[in-house]
């Protein structure tokens, strides 16, 4: 092909980035590499034989979804992989710095000895291999995104299933062990759960992405203006009504604030995007406040399903009112926090132990207290970059359904690192939000790395000089197509 | 329609939604591990604090060269477990240190040079960034194990009393060589690091409303002195210009002006029927009546109770280093009103007051330091507890107590006639059970009764001199002990005096 041809002697387009890629991989392992090695130095007091081995393990599995990245979708994006690595391989080594904090100064001669796949890091890192090597499936099994659109009803009706089911299940069935009154997002068989409301999530995204492309013209045409925004007339709305209540419902039966707002959001903001009214963002907003504050008074007055949003409102409020009790989760992160300070305790060097769920809803509070504000902020920096990353993911895909689907996939990955993220440090009520891919929990880390990889594919697609308009376009000179790939039109697809 | 574009406006607007929420999320990070941080971090439901005490062994308490209190290395997960060997005789001095349950005594007083984290402290913590952590420092106390290890025995072994306390001080310097308060309790417990065990033991502790085994006696409670009270009397009579040989009226009663049901009486009918006695003998038989009607009649409520406020009465003796008296809450000794409601002497009021009854209330320990004030001539020791902090491993002190007065209670002089008076009471009078071969023994018994329809409070104070220098002075308090209550008190305090004695080589 002569764009082939021209890009391998130009050098720019066909640089897939793929060493780039492999490149930041590396760093990323010397960073985890000497951040197991700190672990070990604070708790064992010295750096075992065996530090490496976890870190050695996370990097065999990158490097093997590098290489699958390498030779099934050459042109992705180079900075996906490594973020999403070194978000994963911190949680991996976080939790394993959790069981040596659950393992008493009695067994402590235990500690050099633990099994890198024993405890929650090791089941951490063997679901770190099983999520990987379905997202490669998934990469293999989809090579075109667009493919997907074809099973849209399917996935949606599912997704609506699996959100469900929980929220249908005897609450013994659905809840965390032990938190009667805590949110209903599991399915639990024996000591084994699973959190569907993971998948769902990207199915339901999946059909909302094909309704949307469909929809769109009647959604964004007719139109009343007040107040210089463009009202969508009243009978359009039953859609985003239809989710509205839905999303109602998932807050009350499945008693959990952040999963209503993820739904709704990535709802909202996909219709958005399809319809570029803003009117949308803020009927939506309005809604979902409304609701929320409807719940909260009726939790106040009536109380029953109501009754733990409202509890979960009132801790958010005041959670030193009932620190031991109700507040307890809440004052504890924040106390975790606080002991980090700006520097944080080094890592190793907090008590994990003192902060309730920390390997699952509070890790991020865990973390804090070891690497303090400045850790934090780095980390948060990684996720804002993966979200950004796949933003313009989307805006270099050219299909509208591609379009959709990338940016409210990673505009949903950064509500979710928000609503945990907020939750945890108080700045909105705590939910029972994983934090993506550094939460222990084999559910959420699968569909977060499905999720990652479809990013890739598109990313793929995006990049992918065969498919693009450039070959179309010889005179295009070595200097200016990036801004022409990241901001390629939409093609219809219908 | 046309399709050129498309999309790609709104989610440029989402990612700067995007930016908005992460930044939301900087922000609040930022007030909550920066703002809020020092709050999050000394708050009281924060348990990584004391977490981090219990990685660090807090120093000893030292009494000789025994080890009162230290810490004992666990494998809890709090390393160091708080242990108290000194047990229930040195419990309400050491005190607690739990670990949910707050602290008390030395273990609160000294806290921070226990923990290794006080000012004196600062350079050796330095030093521990590049060496390691060593363990908190050591408090040396002023007891002496002798007079504290009798005291407690012979409190505990007595009979007639079932709560009391004794007090023993080093006229010389003030140091305080003795502190029982009994009944106690072992303080072992309220240092688990199962808070449940702790709060249990210090609950049940607490809920023997009748005997108060928490509540430390010896400082922090008061009582009336009863005829001890009568040494305050003489050292106003004699700065009133009275001897030991002046003439005063005795007899079996007297009644004070403006009264007629009422009168002061001596405890029999033989302790001074005869008409005159001197005021040297008066003291020495506890006569009522001559002191009462002397303070009514020569001495006038103002006198009187400036000579107890140049004692100490109405005043809270500091025994900690600062003048916080957080620590042990020691009490403040009163005497009280001996005026009417118009403001004019009440000769009733005064007439008992005299003696040592009515609103006048001493604890143990102000009762020790009146005898310790007589056997110093005159001079006053500021009290103290705390000897010397020195570092874990003894070889650099950085406190050392420096003896200090406090006032000039009365004139050597004066001093020196109370001494004789309160020698002639252990020699001739009621505090014979005191007495101790070869050495020169002051004191005085005093009789009191309390509030309750019980037996009278029995009462010892006195000191021993040799080669008119003074060794140690006492205070033995044995609450309702009825009949025989003063003379068991002025028993017990020889035998404290006797082991001090015997402790410091001098017999």
């Amino acid at each position: 092909m002569t764009g082939q041809l021209r890009a391998a002697t130009s050098g720019f387009q066909l640089a897939t980035r793929r060493n780039v890629e492999l490149a930041l991989l590396l760093f990323v392992m010397v960073l985890l590499l000497g951040y197991a090695a700190a672990v070990e130095a604070a708790v064992i007091e010295e750096i075992t034989g065996d530090f490496w081995v976890q870190t050695a393990t996370l990097g065999v599995l990158f490097f093997a979804a590098h290489l699958a990245v390498r030779f099934l979708a050459p042109n992705a994006d180079p900075v996906l992989l490594p973020a999403v690595a070194f978000i994963n391989g911190l949680g991996v080594l976080f939790l394993r710095r959790v069981d040596y904090a659950y393992l008493t100064k009695a067994k402590v001669a235990l500690r050099a000895d633990f099994s890198p796949w024993a405890g929650l890091g090791g089941k951490q890192l063997l679901w770190t291999v099983i999520a990987l090597v379905f997202a490669i499936v998934i990469l293999v099994v989809v090579r075109d995104h667009k493919s997907m659109s074809k099973y849209a009803y399917t996935l949606g009706l599912l997704g609506i299933i699996l959100v469900l089911i929980p929220a249908l299940l005897p609450a013994s069935l659905a809840q965390r062990e032990g938190q009667s009154n805590g949110a209903k997002l599991w399915i639990r068989v024996g000591s084994y759960s699973i959190q569907p409301g993971e998948f769902a999530k990207i199915m339901l995204l999946v059909f909302f992405a094909y309704y949307l492309v469909k929809k769109r013209e009647v959604l964004s045409l007719a139109s009343r203006r007040f107040l210089g925004i463009d009202f969508p007339r009243g009978r359009d709305l039953g859609p985003v009504i239809t989710v509205w209540v839905l999303s109602l419902m998932i807050l009350v039966f499945v008693k959990d604030l952040g999963t209503s707002l993820m739904y709704f959001g990535m709802f909202v903001v996909t219709v958005y995007i399809a319809t570029e009214r803003a009117s949308w963002l803020i009927i939506g907003l309005g809604l979902f406040l409304g609701g929320a504050f409807l719940a909260y008074f009726l939790g106040a007055s009536v109380g029953g399903p109501f009754a733990n949003f409202y509890t979960r409102a009132e801790i958010w409020l005041d959670p030193f009112a009932d620190p031991s009790g109700d507040g307890y989760q809440l004052v504890q992160s924040l106390l975790g926090l606080g002991q980090g300070g700006l520097f944080g305790e080094g890592p190793g060097n907090g008590s994990p132990r003192f902060i309730p769920e920390v390997q699952n809803d509070l890790i991020f509070a865990g973390l804090g207290e070891e690497i303090g504000l400045f850790g934090l902020t780095a980390i948060l920096m990684v996720y804002l970059l993966i979200v950004e990353r796949g933003l313009r993911t989307a805006l270099g895909v050219r299909d509208a359904f591609g379009k959709l689907f990338a940016g409210g996939m990673s505009f949903t990955l950064g509500l979710q690192v928000f609503v945990i993220v907020g939750g945890v440090t108080r700045l909105i009520p705590l939910t029972g939000q994983t934090t993506p891919f550094m939460s222990a929990g084999g559910s959420s880390l699968m569909a977060n790395w499905i999720l990652i990889f479809l990013l890739l594919r598109i990313s793929d697609a995006a990049r992918n000089p065969a498919s693009t308009s450039a070959s179309a376009r010889p005179g295009v000179g070595r200097r200016n197509p990036p801004e022409q790939l990241h901001d390629a039109p939409t093609e219809m697809i219908r | 329609m046309s399709t050129q574009g498309g999309f790609n406006a709104p989610l440029r607007r989402v990612g700067v939604v995007t930016l908005v929420l992460f930044g939301m999320l900087f922000v609040n990070l930022n007030y909550v591990q920066g703002v809020k941080a020092k709050d999050y971090r000394t708050s009281d439901y924060n348990a990584r604090v004391q977490t981090a005490e219990y990685d660090v062994e807090r120093g000893k308490i030292i009494v000789g060269d025994t080890a009162v209190a230290e810490s004992k290395e666990t494998t809890d997960s709090l390393k160091y477990l708080r242990t108290y060997p000194g047990g229930e005789m040195y419990a309400h001095v050491v005190g607690f240190r739990g670990v949910n349950i707050g602290s008390s005594g030395v273990e609160k007083l000294e806290d921070e040079y226990l923990s290794g984290n006080s000012d004196a402290q600062f350079a050796d913590r330095i030093s521990e960034m590049f060496t390691g952590q060593k363990p908190g420092g050591n408090v040396v106390l002023s007891l002496s194990k002798g007079a504290q290890e009798t005291a407690w025995k012979e409190l505990t072994g007595q009979k007639l009393s079932k709560t009391g306390a004794a007090v023993a001080i080093d006229p010389r310097t003030g140091a305080i060589l003795a502190a029982v308060s009994f009944p106690s309790y072992d303080p072992g417990p309220y240092a688990s690091h199962d808070t449940k065990v702790a709060v249990d033991a210090k609950t049940k502790v607490e809920s023997d409303k009748e005997l108060k085994p928490s509540l430390n006696r010896a400082f922090s409670d008061r009582f009336p002195p009863g005829s001890t009270f009568k040494v305050i009397t003489s050292a106003a009579a004699l700065a009133n210009g009275a001897t030991p040989e002046t003439v005063m009226q005795a007899g079996n009663n007297y009644q004070p002006p403006q009264t007629s049901n009422f009168s002061i009486k001596n405890s029999s009918q033989n302790t001074c029927p005869e008409p005159s006695i001197t005021l040297k003998q008066a003291l020495t038989v506890s006569c009522n009546t001559s002191f009462a009607r002397y303070a009514v009649e020569s001495l006038g409520p103002d006198k009187l109770k400036e000579m107890g406020r140049n004692f100490g009465f109405e005043e809270i003796p500091h025994i900690e280093r600062d003048d916080k008296n957080f620590a042990f809450g020691v009490a403040k000794s009163e005497m009280g009103t001996m005026s009417g409601p118009d403001g004019k002497v009440d000769p009733p009021a005064l007439a008992q007051s005299a003696i040592g009854q009515r609103e006048v209330k001493m604890t143990p320990l102000q009762g020790a330091m009146i005898a310790a004030t007589v056997a110093n001539n005159g001079s006053q020791m500021r009290p103290y507890l705390v000897q010397e902090l020195k570092t874990y491993d003894l070889t650099t002190t950085h406190f050392t107590a420096q003896p200090k007065e406090l006032r000039r209670s009365c004139t050597p002089a004066i001093s020196r006639d109370l001494q004789d008076m309160m020698v002639n009471v252990v020699e001739n009078g009621t505090g014979k059970k005191a007495r101790i071969n070869g050495f020169k023994v002051g004191g005085k018994t005093g009789t009191a009764d309390g509030a309750e329809e019980e037996g009278a409070h029995g009462w010892f104070i006195g000191f021993v001199m040799k080669d008119d220098k003074p060794i140690i002075a006492t205070a033995v308090f044995l609450q309702n002990a009825g009949k025989g209550g003063s003379g068991e008190a002025a028993r017990i305090s020889g035998e404290i005096m006797k082991s001090y004695i015997a402790e410091k080589g001098l017999s």
